[in-house]
Order: C-alpha cells, then structure tokens, then sequence
C-alpha cells in the first residue's frame, strides 16, 4: 500500500520481461514529469456494504493529483463500487452503506457538512455504458453548466465547444449540435458524455470501463484523450483491459474478490514485478 | 430410404393433440370476434339511426351544432352542450393533470419505500374502479350543497377530474419508472439536485406518457354522464355556459335528457348527438395515438391506460 513509491520508475523497452513481451504486449505509459505529486483522494480503512454482504474491505490508498489511476481486478471485486463511493453515487443505493474515511483535498466527504450535490460538483463521472440525456447534442453538452448555474458567466456556445474539442467529437459533430445525442454512435456517445463531464472543469474524473462497450478504434480516441485530460484533470479509471491499464495509468490498483486491494504501485512495477504472487496470477490471466 | 423417412415419427400421434390446439385457437378467436361484433353493431345501429333522423325529420345539421336545445324539439340544438363540454374538458384536465403528477412525481421520487407507499400505490388502481356516481355524490354533498357552488360547470368539472386522477396518476407513475435510472445516475453525477433531475431529465422523458394517459383519462370523461347527473344539469341546454360558473348540460347528459322525451323527433336528435360524441371520443384516441408514435421513436416509454 505505499505510494510513497518514488515515481523515478524506468521503464525500460527492451525488456527481457517475458511477461510483458508475450502476453500481455503492453507499451509501457510515457513516464510522466518524474516529481511527485498532491494526494487528491486518499482513503482509510474503507469498507463498503450491500445490506450485509462486503463489497469493499478496508481498503487503505492514496491517489495522486493529475495522474492517471488504473482500478483493475475481476468481475464483482468493487471496483465500481469504489468509484461511487468517491463521488458518494452510492448514497443513490438504499441498501448501500460506507464504513471508513474517503478524503477528498483532505476533507472527509462522508462528513455531515458536505453536500454530495456539491462534491460532485467538483468530480465528474463517466459511466460504463454511454447515457447520454435524451436531448441535443447542445443541451448535453451545456446541462452540467446549467444545473450548476454557470451557464450565466460563461460564454456558452464557446465552453460547449471547448468540451466537445476536449473530447475529440467537435470535429464530427459541430454541424449538428441541435440533433439528438441519442442519434450519434456508442462510441460518440461516450465522447459525448465525456465532453458532458469536463464542459463543468471537475478536478477528478472517474471513468467505470468507458471503452468496454466501443470498438478497438474509438478505444484508442478515447485512451489518447484521457492522455490529455491528465495535464488538467486526475483521472480514476476503471478497467477490465490488462493492456489499456498497461498504456494509459501511472498507478494501478489492483482489487481481488471480496473487495480487498492486495496491490497499488506504479504501473510498471504492477505489471513488471508485483510484489503480491496473486496479482501475477491475474495479469497473467491464471486467475478472475 | 423413404419407407424408413415415413416410419421415423409414426409412433407419435399428434393427432388428438392438434383438434385440442385447433377448438381452443377457434373458441379464441370466437371470443375476440365477439367484442368486434358488438362494437360494430352498435356503430351501425347509431349511424342507422341518425340517418333515418336526418331523413324523418327536417333537421338542419348547421342549427343542430350551433344552437341551444329548447323543449320544442324542431328548435333545439347541441351547440351549447357541446360548449359545456369542451368546459369541462379544459377544466377537468387542469384541476386533475397537476394533482396527478405531483402525486405521481411524490411516490416515485421522493416517498420513503415502506409499507404505506406500496399499500397507497397498490390502491391507486382499486380508486380508479369505484363507480364515477360515488364521486358525483361525494361533490353534490361537499361542493354543490356544504360549499354553495351550485350545479356550475366547476362543480362537474371536480367529480370529473376526482374520477380520472387515479387513472392519470398510475400512467404517470409508469411513465415516470420507465426513465432509466442510468439517465438519472448521469443527471446527478453532473452535480444536479433532485428537482433538477426531475425536472430537466425526468418530467421530459415520461411527459409523452403522461399525455397520453391524460388524454385517454379525459376520453373517459368525456362520455359520463352519471357523476354530472349527481351534480345537477339543466333538462335542456338552453343557455350557452359563459364560463366555469354557468349552469350546464354537457354533451352525455343532454342525449340522456333527449332519449326520454315524448316527441320523437327528440330521439332522433339524441342519435345525431351520439355521433358527435363519438366523433370527439375517436378525436381523442386519435390524438393519444399520435402522441404515442411520435414520440415512442426518441425514447420515450409510453404507458398504457
Ligand atoms: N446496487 C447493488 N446492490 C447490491 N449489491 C451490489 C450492488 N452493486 C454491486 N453490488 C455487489 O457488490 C459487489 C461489487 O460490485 P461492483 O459492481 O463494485 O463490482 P465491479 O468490480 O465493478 O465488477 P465488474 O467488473 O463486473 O463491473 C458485487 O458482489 C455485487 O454483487
Ligand atoms: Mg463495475
């Protein structure tokens, strides 16, 4: 659990790692600027419930501020579950409850005083399957803007399509933004819910598999865009792609069944050499 | 080879089976004819009637449709009850959608989930069976009589709109389910309160059900007659109602009237109302048919009454 890890890690090409040159061919991430960086989520001990059955077990990590931050792990291990919890989406779940300490900045977000409307002011989503609103192109795009009352200072034509550039979907949709959002591709789809999300300039962005549904090509568009987004944004992703966690994270945290984090480190050492045999056994695919 | 192909099934014998499937498709379709039947006959026994009106008696259809009924029947019309109608109409569907939504939007949205809210929720449908002359005598007791309305088109308006709320409400509520949560789930991730959600994601996607289950409440409404008797009307429409304050016959009530009336040229009149009557009631369907294709394509979920 330390990401008191230097980040000086080397990735080296020419490896003799038969673990990465055979099955699983990851490009290593260009190693972003090597200094270290804030903490913006940092969690304790937390532990999230299904009425009685543990989804999330004391899991203890801290997230550094404008990286890229891979949650991979097998099916039904929490990682969504996780993602919620940050955005406190789980408050949405009746049966739902939180044990433990989630830090935003420092500050608590399960304390009392803080608004979950407020906090996810501040962290965007985007969900696994596209979900844009049944409403123009326009209208998805400016709807963050306009329920969080911004829309008046802001030049709105001009900060639609600033999300839509950042989310490379301008350039296909811009003669058409009064058409439905719901007539555009899935993967434009998931473009369009990402333009959703950083039109309202969050500090976190937390992505539940948001290739999962979309063809290798527009994976690729929306794993470059992520690229980007780190220089602004810190992004929180959840993946199921061995390989995709491999090219886009600095750090990778791998979940395993019962919702116990066995593993958080630099991408490279979680790939190259994991500490915790298990997670070899599950990057190697001998395992979830 | 082929002796073989023919031996293959011969110790299945389907045949008893296949009479079995035959009389019961058979005894189904019998039965689905049946309504068809009746709906046709009764059709064809109005139009039947009111062309033998037309020819009978000398009846101008212009005078029938504008003018005010009188108690002599080659005077009267139905131009002031259809007005009465469209009254109560307009009035019903004001008093009834608003109630019914905010009912609606209060037990899917915001309701605890206990036993109250489903035991309400499951008694929405069992309100929506009582007979509509319970509600006209509930508004003769509280508004006509104890609150001193009067038999106004208000009055009317109320036991309608009393009658279709339930009616409105569980379409609404349907409508309302029918909104993906996954769209809900990105309305509040974007940092939106709850109103916000309703209101700018919610209500626009449920609201084509919505129509469309209002709509076909006020169909309903449109035909009774029973509640409106309770409330009180007028023998003859002989008066155009000027506003929701006016004394009325409305359209069920004025052919109620017209069918016992001793000179016959009354009951012919009654045909020709019926047709009108029938002409707004298919004017609606059509609307509600409309309302539902269009908007069945963008998404939107379209409940049945
Ligand atoms: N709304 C819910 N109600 C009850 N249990 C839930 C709910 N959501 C998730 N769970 C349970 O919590 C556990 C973790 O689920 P979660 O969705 O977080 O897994 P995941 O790692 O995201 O899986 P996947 O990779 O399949 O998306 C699972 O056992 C699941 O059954
Ligand atoms: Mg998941």
């Amino acid at each position: 659990m330390s990401s008191d890890t230097p980040d000086g890690r080397t990735v080296d090409e020419s490896t003799d790692d038969p673990l990465i040159q055979t099955e699983i061919d990851a490009e290593p991430s260009p190693s972003r600027d090597a200094e270290r960086t804030e903490t913006i989520v940092r969690t304790k001990d937390l532990s999230v419930y299904y009425g009685d059955d543990r989804a999330l077990d004391d899991v203890t990590f801290e997230i550094p501020e404008n990286r890229v931050t891979a949650m991979i792990g097998p099916s039904g291990c929490g990682k969504s579950t996780f993602l919620r919890s940050i955005n406190r989406m789980n408050d949405r779940i009746d049966a739902a409850r939180v044990e433990g300490d989630l830090y935003f900045h420092g500050k608590n977000v399960y304390d009392d005083d803080v608004d979950p409307v407020a906090l996810r002011r501040k962290i965007g989503q985007v969900f696994q399957a596209p979900n844009p609103f049944p409403k123009s192109i326009y209208d998805n795009v400016a709807y963050g803007l306009r329920v969080q009352g911004t829309d008046e200072d802001v030049d709105l034509d001009d900060a639609v399509e600033r999300a839509l550039r950042g989310a490379a979907l301008w350039d296909e949709v811009s003669d058409q933004l009064d058409e439905s959002g719901l007539d555009l591709s899935g993967g434009q789809q998931q473009r369009l819910c990402i333009a959703r999300a950083i039109a309202t300039d969050p500090e976190v962005i937390l992505m539940d598999e948001p290739t999962s549904a979309l063809d290798p090509v527009a994976a690729s568009k929306i794993e470059d865009l992520i690229d980007e987004l780190v220089d602004e944004y810190t992004v929180i992703i959840v993946t199921h792609n061995m390989q995709q966690a491999a090219r886009i994270s600095d750090k990778t945290a791998v979940f395993l069944t019962g919702g116990e984090l066995v593993e958080f480190d630099d991408t490279a050492t979680i790939f190259e050499d994991p500490t915790d045999p298990r997670v070899e056994d599950y990057i190697t695919g001998k395992f979830g | 080879m082929s002796t073989k192909r023919e031996e293959l099934f011969a110790d299945v014998d389907l045949s008893q089976e296949k009479l079995l499937n035959r009389l019961f498709h058979g005894l189904l379709a019998a039965a689905s004819l049946f309504g068809l039947v009746m709906l046709a006959l009764l059709l064809l026994d109005v139009l039947w009637e009111s062309s033998q009106a037309l020819l009978t008696f000398d009846i101008d259809i212009g005078q029938f449709l504008t003018g005010t009924s009188s108690s002599r029947a080659e005077q009267a019309g139905f131009g002031a009850s259809i007005l009465a109608s469209i009254w109560l109409m307009v009035l019903t569907a004001v008093l009834a959608f608003f109630i019914a939504v905010g009912c609606a939007i209060y037990l899917v949205e915001y309701a605890p989930r206990n036993r109250v809210t489903r035991l309400i929720e499951a008694n929405l449908a069992n309100l929506a069976g009582v007979p509509s002359i319970v509600y006209g005598l509930l508004v003769l007791a509280l508004i006509v009589n104890d609150a001193g309305l009067g038999s106004v088109i208000l009055a009317g308006a109320i036991a309608l709109a009393l009658l279709i709320v339930p009616i409105i409400i569980v379409a609404s509520i349907e409508s309302i389910r029918a909104v993906p949560s996954s769209v809900r789930d990105g309305s509040y991730a974007m940092g939106a309160t709850k109103w916000q959600t309703i209101r700018k994601v919610v209500l626009p996607q449920a609201m084509p059900g919505i129509l469309t289950g209002t709509i076909l409440a006020l169909a309903r409404a449109i035909g009774e007659t029973a509640p409106l008797i309770m409330v009180g009307t007028l023998l003859h429409a002989t008066r155009y109602p000027m506003g929701p304050l006016s004394d009325f016959s409305a359209m069920p009530t004025q052919i109620y009237n017209w069918t016992y009336q001793a000179d016959r040229m009354f009951n012919g009149l009654a045909a020709l109302g019926i047709v009108v009557l029938l002409v707004a009631l298919i004017a609606l369907y059509v609307l509600a048919g409309y309302l539902r294709r269009r908007y069945e394509t963008e998404g939107g979920t379209i409940s049945n009454v």
